[in-house]
């Protein structure tokens, strides 16, 4: 097999709080190849969003990051400097963020706000950097592109400055595209049109993509590989196909169960639920994170949890699989 | 853009005619001026010739439409106490003062803002708390206290500096920073609070995500939107510098507008007060103008407003 573009190995980030440290993230693997997509679900709170921002060198400063490993295609980006950094961000590893509202700069126009990343890692001129940027615009399905540039980001719609977020991650057509619940501020149809349009550029540009959602029939649709995050951990992962079809983790099966599928879900039928609170992640944690909300939690959960399944497919739950009956699972 | 700035014209006429009229009136407001005129030995009659003498017995609004025009060809009238063209009184004042008023608001911004920004780059640092100190102290300490203190040290113990007057620059040293220092904290806590909430603001993580470098997301990215709000505050501390500060301006003996005023006022010389009063308030509408103006050219948002 081909060395991944991105392998991440154990990698734990700690926030220091007044009562504690908050484990927020812990023990993360994962690798990601070219062209792959990798969609990380979970709940909100679960750690996507500092997950990825890990990966970008951007976690606030009060934020401890330690992995044993975090690979960008041979650049080892826990020994990389500010220089190292700056030279991939942007330019080979780009992030659409979670806040399109508040994302782009009220002072510049999008414009000036497109080309400025272009012209920071290439040498190009402005008017070929302006002719890239419309270019994007009308790829994202904006119209009316090249008078946009002169617009500020409070003349556009909350969907418009979307398109231009992912206009603005792909300027230097990344190798890495960290897109972090891209479409949340789309109507349903847009968000349609805009994971597609995501998927086939990452097609045709040969991109990695990880893609962070709530959304599962998103996931469905997408994704090669999904990773489920739980309070900070990795509790499942696997090729989605194999993913959605059986499910190991009791969490994971749960949220499957908060979709609604055609055909089996009644009309109008309350969406599935999964009771329970997440723990507090200040101070040690040991054992299963999900033992206050499983069903089938009992003594060993709350000791060291094994990770079970295949090389590709795998998860964290003291019953490997097979042992675990749909029974009794969330109503 | 034109737009805006074709509005905030008209209202910052409007508002200086108003604030004409204000002035104006003050010379029925502080008692009869033909009285003042004729002195206090001054029989009924007296009163009356000088009324009629000066024009005050015609209607307000006829008045007011003569001083005003007068007014905008530079003519105010000559004081009743220095028994010289106001205008050319104030003129003569007004220069010492508007060096003053520059240099100062310049020593102010180019030691707040760049403390400021040092300040909310690292917060609680030794530059953030030599920041606050200085800013605490040039809040507690009264102008003319820090004006001697520099005087003795400065003029009188290491001579390097003239004590007093306004004849070479060397003379404008002392006054500047006592002036400056004076506005000084108002802004070098504006500026740090306005970086440090831009700082953390989603953009600034957008730029950073862009690959652009430190000088540039705090310079480019952040500054420009943390210094809009500093912008309005030192048009108006701009506005405050240019009527003159008489405690300044008594200390070192620099006789400007502001000792003028001072003078005039204590010798119930209308015309020049009133005048004083206009070109001080004319002042702060064109600065509040530009300010307008600037702030627009830094946040397009307000430019729909
Ligand atoms: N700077 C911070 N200080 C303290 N806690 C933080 C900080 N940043 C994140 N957290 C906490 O870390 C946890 C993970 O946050 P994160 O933003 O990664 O969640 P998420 O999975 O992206 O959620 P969502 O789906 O809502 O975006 C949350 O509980 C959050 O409160
Ligand atoms: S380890 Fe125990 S508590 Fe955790 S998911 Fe498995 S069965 Fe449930
Ligand atoms: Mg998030």
């Amino acid at each position: 097999m081909t060395t991944p573009l991105l392998s991440v190995k154990n990698l734990n980030l700690t926030i220091p709080t007044g009562s504690g440290t908050l484990h927020a993230v812990r023990g993360i693997d994962f690798d990601l190849h070219r062209g792959e997509t990798l969609s990380i679900v979970g709940e909100s709170g679960s750690g996507k969003s500092l997950t990825s921002l890990a990966l970008m060198g951007l976690l606030g400063k009060s934020i401890a990051r330690s992995a044993d490993e975090m690979r960008f295609d041979g650049i080892d980006l826990l020994a990389a400097n500010r220089r190292v950094m700056r030279d991939l961000r942007g330019n080979r590893i780009a992030m659409i963020f979670q806040e399109p509202m508040t994302s782009l700069n009220p002072a510049y126009t999008i414009g000036d706000q497109l080309t400025e990343t272009l012209l920071l890692h290439r040498k190009v001129s402005k008017s070929v950097a302006r002719a890239r940027a419309v270019e994007l615009l009308e790829k994202v399905g904006i119209t009316a592109a090249e008078s946009r540039l002169s617009q500020y980001p409070h003349q556009l719609s909350g969907g418009l400055r979307q398109r231009v977020m992912i206009a603005l991650a792909l300027m230097c057509e990344p190798d890495l595209l960290i897109a972090d619940e891209p479409t949340t501020a789309l109507d349903v149809t847009i968000q349609a049109q805009i994971l597609r349009l995501l998927v086939d550029l990452t097609r045709e540009m040969n991109m990695a993509m990880i893609l962070i959602t709530h959304d599962l029939g998103v996931v469905a649709r997408v994704a090669d590989k999904v990773a489920v995050m739980y309070a900070g951990e990795l509790v499942e992962t696997g090729p989605a196909q194999e993913v959605f079809a059986t499910p190991s983790h009791p969490y994971t099966r749960g949220l499957l169960r908060c979709i609604p599928q055609p055909g089996k879900t009644e009309r109008g039928a309350p969406l599935g639920t999964i009771p329970g609170v997440v723990p507090s992640l200040i101070g040690e944690v040991s054992g299963c994170v999900f033992r206050t909300r499983c069903p089938h939690a009992r003594a060993e959960c709350r000791a060291e949890i094994p990770q079970y399944g295949t090389p590709s497919h795998g998860f964290r739950c003291v019953y490997d699989d097979g042992a675990l009956s749909e029974e009794g699972e969330f109503a | 853009m034109l737009t805006f700035i074709l509005k905030r014209l008209g209202l910052a006429v409007l508002v200086a005619i108003t604030v004409s009229f204000i002035s104006f009136s003050l010379l029925f407001l502080s008692g009869d001026p033909a009285a003042a005129l004729a002195g206090e030995t001054a029989s009924g009659e007296d009163i009356e010739a000088i009324r009629r003498l000066y024009g005050f017995d015609r209607p307000m609004l006829v008045q007011y439409g003569e001083w005003l025009f007068s007014a905008l060809r530079g003519d105010f009238g000559e004081s009743y106490y220095f028994k010289l063209p106001v205008a050319s009184l104030i003129a003569d004042r007004l220069q010492v003062t508007m060096l003053l008023g520059l240099c100062g608001i310049l020593f102010a911004l180019l030691t707040a803002v760049p403390l400021g920004v040092a300040a909310a780059i690292r917060p609680n640092s030794i530059i953030d708390r030599l920041a606050l100190f200085l800013s605490v102290a040039g809040q507690a300490m009264p102008s003319f206290w820090f004006g001697l203190i520099l005087i003795v040290v400065l003029a009188i113990q290491l001579g390097w500096l003239p004590p007093s007057g306004a004849s070479t620059w060397r003379h404008f040293v002392m006054p500047t920073i006592v002036l400056g220092y004076y506005a000084m904290p108002a802004i070098m806590r504006l500026t740090r609070a306005g970086m440090l909430d831009v700082l953390e603001s989603d953009f600034i993580r957008t730029a950073r995500a862009k690959g652009a470098g430190e000088t540039r997301v705090l310079f480019k990215h952040a500054l420009r939107n943390a210094i809009i709000p500093v912008v309005s505050l030192a048009a108006v501390q701009m506005g405050f510098m240019l009527g003159g500060s008489i405690v300044v301006e008594s200390v070192f003996a620099l006789h400007g507008a502001g000792f003028l005023a001072w003078e005039s006022i204590a010798r119930n010389d209308l015309p020049t007060v009133q005048a004083l009063i206009l070109v001080f308030s004319m002042f702060y509408i064109i600065f509040t103008f530009l300010a307008d103006v600037l702030n627009a050219w830094l946040d397009p948002r307000m430019r729909s407003a």
